[in-house]
């Protein structure tokens, strides 16, 4: 895992300078602190740094084909490499190094653009054809390791952080209004728009070409849906057995790497799956990490310990107060570059800087299963919103609603005749792709009334529904209906938040790599070709799933009913009713008054509601992330007032917070 | 003893789910749901205040548009537990 960035000439002009290479790459060595590497000629230069997981010894990188006429910069893996390889080399190609990075290249040359179908793995690719002189950047099918690029004068720069870009003097630091709209929306920015004017995300699953002066961007690969009710008349156990040995494949392949591997354990079920896989069906030694709270509505740690026991783990847990999610948000959010809603991944964050202490470099998670397997309430909610649409005036229908969310201290079905009104908002749009998104988008966008007025104004022309339809693939509004709902699900907020903000970048932070082995697109083909009731039968999630590891499984952990992953809000931010120092000073009336993006007294009045403990709805909380996150944003990457040094030293943050959460380990046999 | 809870009941909605102090922003009968003002777990905190500023104990089966969902009908519900 690593970081890339890199520069080529659209027109004829001054070659690459290195010390500008050497700049973006050295704003990313957080990614591949194991050492740099550069390639260039007079049109291009790519740059890399290396966290060596494959190949520690050979596998510096940029990688080249035989005659050196195709050069690669990569960050991620391709698991299947030794497969590749060997049908590579009974192809005839020859190979100078044992790194996965190096299949890259022989494909490359093999398949043409085609090669990215061969792959298996997670990554972002950039590939110079020095023949054509042609740069080809192409991203993972599902979003897990980022791509960023942008345009200035006759140049395009690239790289894994935007923080690469800024490197540059030459690239206009504005955020992007349109940006802050779909986030204060869909919690993340549609690709290829970011928060940042003129930088742009390549999406997932597509590949950018730059020939001849010519940028042309295409798709190669996406989530299918069939279109009418699948007849599958396989008996359901053989689904579930087939299932099985493609997720022992899955997590089998995830797991190489020439460095030991170890294994998040939320306490839910898709975690313990890969856990459980792990120790049933490799040899690895299992060696497991949790996040504990001290608040008892976000804290797992019952269901966590039970499964050490019962798996026989070295177990690392690391309890995290509300103070140490203050303390470590603003570094949080220079990882993540981009505002957020939610500080659920503050957490994560410092969990992998627990991993990186225990000696480890690469995690496996059960990132993925819910987007995949239909694990989300907001299925469920839609299924029962569906159900109702077809007969409004029920007054049965809606009852069902009841029934979720009783993990929630506050849950939305507390009062029915609000619940009622809040899920029948947008009944009418029950055929639109985005049917199921519309109560959540509905309860984010209450954070537009913190926007100042000049910021509303410029964005009183977005419209939810419309720009989302816009930028949705016309396919997708052909797809049976819980499809529908799994398709937006993985092109926003799991592409653009959990593997990105929650995922990759707090990680990366500390140069951890995050495997995912439900994300194997052969398990996402496979699922997304089912018919929805065995993914969501009545209101059981994940129903084939939980079949698939029946007897791997105490049945306890097996059957519990989901519980997302949260963390406490702001709640973290203020103890005893002081306010941690930075969020004092960022959120003073006079500088989100010279912000410009807020209502100074709006803010004021959130601040102190937040301040005296009142703020317990979603709303409120999500608001009063957002608007801090953005200013930080905006003081971090704007502005450059607060500075990545300020950030790991904890300078100007307040001082009690900074003692670091505890962290607890022990061997359970 | 009538007035009072009406601004106080307004003061709060203002400053709590409109973040304003523009009384304008704000009608007695406007309803909190249809305008977008509360949300299902903002009615909650609407409840506590209830309860921490009338000492009003709102029963699960109170919990309803009729009785919660403006100022004019917050004000109403105040005066009948009050009685």
């Amino acid at each position: 895992m690593c970081g890339i960035a890199g520069i080529l000439n659209t027109s004829p002009g001054a070659p690459p300078a290195r010390g500008s290479l050497m700049r973006m790459i050295e704003a990313v060595q957080h990614r591949g602190p194991d050492g740099f590497g550069f390639y260039h000629d007079n049109d291009v230069g790519l740059a890399h740094a290396r966290l060596s997981i494959i190949d520690i010894d050979g596998g510096t990188q940029p990688i080249h084909n035989e005659d050196k006429t195709v050069w690669v910069v990569f960050n991620g893996e391709i698991f299947n490499y030794l497969e590749l390889r060997a049908e590579l080399e009974r192809l005839g190609h020859r190979f100078y190094t044992h790194s996965d990075t190096e299949v890259i290249v022989h494909a490359y040359e093999q398949y043409g653009d085609k090669f990215v179908d061969a792959l298996n793995g997670q990554f972002a690719i950039a590939l110079w054809d020095t023949r054509r002189q042609r740069l080809l950047l192409t991203r993972d099918r599902t979003g897990i390791r980022p791509l960023f690029y942008t345009v200035v004068g006759n140049r395009l720069l690239f790289a894994s952080e935007i923080k690469s870009l800024f490197a540059e003097p030459a690239v206009p630091r504005r955020l992007n209004l349109a940006g802050l709209g779909q986030i204060f929306t869909y919690w993340s920015a549609l690709p290829p728009t970011t928060v940042f004017e003129g930088v742009q995300a390549l999406a997932p699953g597509h590949r950018l070409v730059l020939e001849a002066g010519r940028m042309q961007l295409s798709k190669y690969w996406d989530w299918q849906f069939p279109s009418v009710l699948p007849d599958d008349h396989r008996h359901e156990q053989d689904i579930a057995e087939e299932l099985k040995a493609l997720l022992i494949d899955a997590v089998r392949l995830q797991l190489r790497a020439d460095v030991p591997v170890g294994a998040y354990l939320s306490g839910g079920l898709d975690s313990s799956i890969i856990t459980t896989l792990i120790k049933h069906y490799t040899d690895t030694p299992l060696r497991t990490f949790s996040v504990t709270f001290e608040d008892d509505e976000f804290d797992e740690s019952n269901h966590q310990q039970q499964l050490v026991h019962h798996l026989g783990t070295t177990h690392t847990s690391l309890r995290c107060k509300r103070a140490d999610i203050g303390a470590a948000f603003a570094r949080t959010i220079w990882h993540a570059e981009t505002p957020i809603l939610r500080t659920a991944p503050t957490p994560l964050m410092l969990l992998a800087d627990s991993v990186r202490a225990a000696g480890y470099k690469v995690v496996l998670t059960g990132e993925g299963a819910d987007e995949v397997f239909g694990g989300y309430d907001i299925f469920k909610e839609a299924k029962i919103r569906r159900f109702w649409a077809r007969a409004p005036q029920s007054k049965m229908r809606p009852a069902i609603l009841a029934r979720l969310y009783p993990y929630l201290k506050n849950s939305p079905a507390a009062g029915r005749a609000f619940t009622e009104k809040f899920f029948s908002e947008g009944l009418e749009h029950k055929d639109q792709p985005f049917f199921a998104h519309i109560p959540r988008w509905t309860t984010t966008q209450r954070t537009w009334q913190f926007l100042s007025p000049e910021v509303q104004q410029a964005l009183a022309d977005f419209d939810p529904y419309r720009t989302i339809q816009q930028w949705l693939p016309p396919e997708v509004a052909g797809f049976i209906p819980l499809g529908r709902d799994q398709y937006v699900e993985a092109h926003t907020l799991m592409s653009g938040y959990l593997l990105s903000s929650q995922g990759d970048r707090m990680a990366m932070a500390s140069s951890i790599e995050g495997r995912f082995p439900f994300l194997d697109h052969r398990l996402i083909e496979f699922a997304n070709r089912l018919p929805p009731y065995l993914k969501l039968r009545g209101l059981t999630e994940k129903y084939i799933l939980k079949k698939s590891v029946q007897g791997l499984l105490p049945d306890s952990i097996r059957r519990r009913t989901k519980q997302p992953y949260r963390s406490p809000d702001s709640q973290s931010f203020f103890s005893a009713g002081q306010p941690a120092e930075y969020v004092a000073e960022l959120l003073d009336p006079v500088r989100v008054r010279d912000a410009g993006y807020f209502n100074p007294s709006a803010v004021t009045k959130l601040f102190e509601k937040c301040r005296n403990g009142r703020a317990i709805g979603f709303a409120d909380n999500m608001a009063f992330v957002g608007v801090l996150s953005t200013m930080l944003v905006d003081a971090m990457f704007i502005r450059g007032s607060m500075t990545a040094a300020d950030v790991s030293t904890g300078n100007s943050f307040n001082e009690v917070a900074a003692s670091a959460a505890t962290v607890s380990t022990g061997v359970v046999k | 003893m009538s007035a009072a809870p009406e601004s106080k009941i307004r003061e709060f909605i203002l400053s709590n789910y409109l973040f304003t102090n523009d009384a304008s922003a704000l009608k007695n009968e406007d309803s909190f749901l249809k305008r977008g003002i509360i949300d299902s777990t903002g009615i909650l905190e609407v409840i506590q205040f209830l309860d921490d500023e009338f000492g009003v104990k709102v029963a699960d089966e109170e919990m309803s548009p009729e009785n919660l969902d403006s100022v004019n009908n917050l004000v109403a519900f105040i005066k009948r537990k009050q009685a």
